[in-house]
């Protein structure tokens, strides 16, 4: 142990007075000309801490004296996953379901929006997965989509009088072309640049959005959009239709349950079809891909317009939520946000998304006072995720061995 | 006509800053071959060192009494400051994923940009930081054009860190080293040069220049705040694209560009839509010539 802590003590020390620097010149100069130390030593003492209790735990781990903890933990690990596997994956499935069907009886209101924001949240990060996951380009604007799902349904609703049902195939539509138009002239780049040109993309849009006067109002937003309706038979004068407002929250929760149910089956789907082995091949390889006879660019296409597509899904939902729409919803650091629940959980599996979105859509809400730290922990999530796990945390599952892992 | 020339001279001075932050881009692009996601927020942290070093020599007293070395050492605060967390950051975030796909340094990169803009607004508040405004005030009127004091000092400071970077990568050993590792970090190495502390040296280089571009940015908009490196950021980008990213003539012009096309479009086309050209010019660019105006070509797995 000993060993182990001559050779990591140098850098730690080193980080620290690295991170002291920094912060004291950012805490403790004050316009008025004064200079303070109490405050940034406080938090570097917090911080110093936490790193030290980190390093204190890396280096029992690295020395083995931890393994009398780690060796029943990994070896009960390993038993409730064989006991997991025992049960058919469907057993797993139904039992979700009914968790998710009774959640909204037992759950209070805030409880059930917060389920709501969840399962919302799901249907993005699984359309996000289609392009950065299945198909393996980084998309920094993905949030437009949703935006542009949003509005249409807000638009068409208050301009037009159309009911939520007619209107949610044009959000899912409108947001496919949107998707498409931004799509055709980006594809012809990869990686970095893809990423860069997206993030341009989105941002256009969101200034159109705030821009447009006469069809978005602006900054201001549109207020009053309708809540989810349907008909219902009336049978006292005849036959007549009678409009049902969804009011109550515990419905809503089921439409939206129904949507992220929706979308996981239809990815899951893709996943496993032609076109998913398409894009698994881009992902790969794309020269490689292209070479074996894959239409790089129409299959490039489809992921981005039907990543779109379930985005704009989910943002008519959220549009008839809300019962309200601004640019404001609609920014950078939302897409940022989408992205690192889609990182963080395992680009492409779809289990893993749906962890990765409760931990980070649930875990704020738990750590409510901690809230003005949200944006600073979905940051050094996505770096220490990339650092330490970059598969995410429940990996995806490949279809077929490859020859690198038959070798390891 | 005399609202041309004004424009001119407006864009002249926001070109300038933007081919600042864009030689981050570009050299640390050169070098390690990664968009620098983060480099952004060292142009808005650059900013907040200036406003805080100016405010405390303004709370000694001494901008009153010598307003030129409070400034030069602002300056040099700040673009000290900001190196001094570039290198802490690419030891961080990038030197670990130096092997790994690029889809992953890219998403730690992402990452350090929200962590750095979020950790500045816990530190300094969500507000605006305020810059002295009683400096550098009026400037030479011509008639219809006035050119203020302001707008020369920016020009002319831009124009000499300009020089004295192209002095150092083009004429000094250090240079040489830092174009030899931009070439071939392998066969650099064997020659002796050592390629980590060239890539340091870049990025702080990198973060120093985006330093004093957020001073001019607070001295000539009045005032900094936590999220401002995101835009110009992205448009600094767009500069380095279009100049040949990794080619540092390329994303001085580049920037110049930007800059004019920003001020002409916001005066001539229409106001709010000023952040959609630069965006536009990045499309096009990437769209019909991704090599840029002056860029080699690059090979296919790049682009």
């Amino acid at each position: 142990m000993i060993q182990e802590f001559k050779k990591v003590w140098k850098p730690f020390v080193i980080g620290m007075l690295w991170l002291l620097g920094l912060l004291w010149p950012m805490l403790g100069v004050h316009p008025d000309g004064t200079l303070t130390f109490q405050k940034t030593f406080t938090v570097w003492s917090y911080i110093a801490a936490g790193a030290l209790v980190c390093l204190i735990i890396y280096v029992m781990k690295a020395s083995g004296t931890l393994t009398v903890v780690t060796d029943p933990l990994t070896k009960a690990g390993q038993g409730v996953k064989r006991s997991a596997t025992a049960l058919p994956t469907w057993v797993w499935i139904v039992i979700l379901l009914v968790f998710c069907c009774i959640y909204p009886q037992f759950a209070g209101r805030y409880g059930t929006d917060v389920a709501i924001n969840v399962l919302l949240y799901i249907c993005l990060g699984l359309g996000l997965n289609v392009v950065v996951g299945l198909a393996g380009m980084l998309d920094l604007g993905y949030i437009a989509f949703y935006g542009v799902g949003a509005y249409t349904y807000a638009i068409l609703n208050t301009v037009y009088g159309l009911a939520f049902w007619v209107c949610l195939p044009f959000a899912g539509i409108f947001a496919c072309i949107a998707g498409c138009i931004v799509g055709y002239p980006t594809l012809r780049m990869r990686g970095d640049y893809l990423a860069i040109v997206t993030l341009g993309f989105g941002e256009i849009i969101r200034i159109i959005l705030n821009n447009w006067m006469e069809l978005t109002n602006g900054p201001n937003g549109i207020l009053g959009i309708d809540r989810i309706g349907w008909f219902r038979f009336v049978f006292e004068n005849g036959v007549s239709f009678e409009t049902i407002w969804v009011k109550k929250l515990q419905l809503f929760y089921y439409f939206a349950l129904g949507l992220a149910i929706f979308t996981a089956i239809g990815v899951n789907r893709l996943n496993f079809s032609r076109i998913g082995r398409a894009w698994e091949s881009i992902r790969e390889d794309e020269t490689a891909a292209e070479l074996m006879g894959v239409n790089t660019f129409i299959y490039k296409l489809l992921a981005y317009a039907t990543g779109a597509f379930f985005a704009g899904l989910a943002g008519a939902f959220f549009a008839a939520r809300m019962k309200f729409v601004s640019p404001e919803s609609f920014t950078f650091l939302e897409s940022a946000m989408v992205l690192c629940m889609v990182v963080l959980g395992g680009m492409g599996s779809i289990p893993g998304i749906i962890l990765g979105v409760i931990a980070l859509i649930a875990l704020p809400e738990v750590f409510r006072e901690f809230e003005s730290y949200r944006m600073l922990i979905f940051g050094s999530t996505m770096i220490i995720m990339m650092l330490f796990r970059p598969a995410g945390l429940i990996p995806a599952k490949r279809v077929g061995q490859r020859s690198e892992e038959k070798e390891g | 006509m005399e609202y041309f020339i004004q424009q001119l001279i407006n864009g002249l001075t926001l070109g300038g800053m933007y081919a600042l932050i864009a030689l981050g881009y570009t050299m640390v692009y050169g070098v390690i071959q990664l968009i620098n996601f983060a480099h952004g927020e060292f142009f808005a942290a650059g900013g907040y060192a200036g406003a805080i070093a100016l405010s405390y020599f303004a709370g000694l007293g001494y901008m009153d009494t010598h307003p030129i070395l409070c400034l030069t050492g602002a300056f040099a605060l700040a673009m000290a400051y900001c190196a001094y967390l570039a290198v802490g950051v690419e030891k961080i975030a990038y030197k670990p994923l130096r092997k790994a796909s690029r889809l992953a340094a890219l998403l730690s990169a992402l990452g350090m940009s929200i962590f750095l803009s979020n950790g500045m607004m816990l530190t300094r508040g969500v507000y605006d930081a305020v810059y002295p405004s009683e400096l550098f005030q009026g400037g030479f009127d011509f008639g219809m054009v006035t050119i203020s004091y302001l707008q020369i000092t920016i020009v002319s400071l831009t124009a000499a860190l300009l020089i004295g970077l192209n002095i150092l990568v083009f004429k000094t050993k250090i240079g040489m080293a830092m174009r030899a590792t931009a070439q071939d970090k392998t066969m650099s190495a064997l020659v002796a040069i050592g390629s980590n502390k060239i890539i340091s040296l870049t990025f702080a280089i990198g973060a120093g220049l985006a330093a004093a571009a957020g001073i001019m940015y607070g001295l000539y908009y009045g005032s900094v705040k936590y999220d401002m490196g995101f835009v110009p950021g992205i448009k600094a980008f767009a500069a380095a694209v279009l100049g040949g990213i990794g080619n540092i003539t390329g994303a001085m012009v580049g920037g110049l560009i930007i800059g004019m096309v920003e001020i002409f479009g916001a005066g001539y086309i229409s106001g709010e839509y000023k952040d959609v050209f630069a965006f536009i010019i990045l499309i096009g660019v990437l769209y019909f010539k991704p090599t840029g105006i002056m860029g080699e070509n690059i090979d296919d797995t790049r682009v």
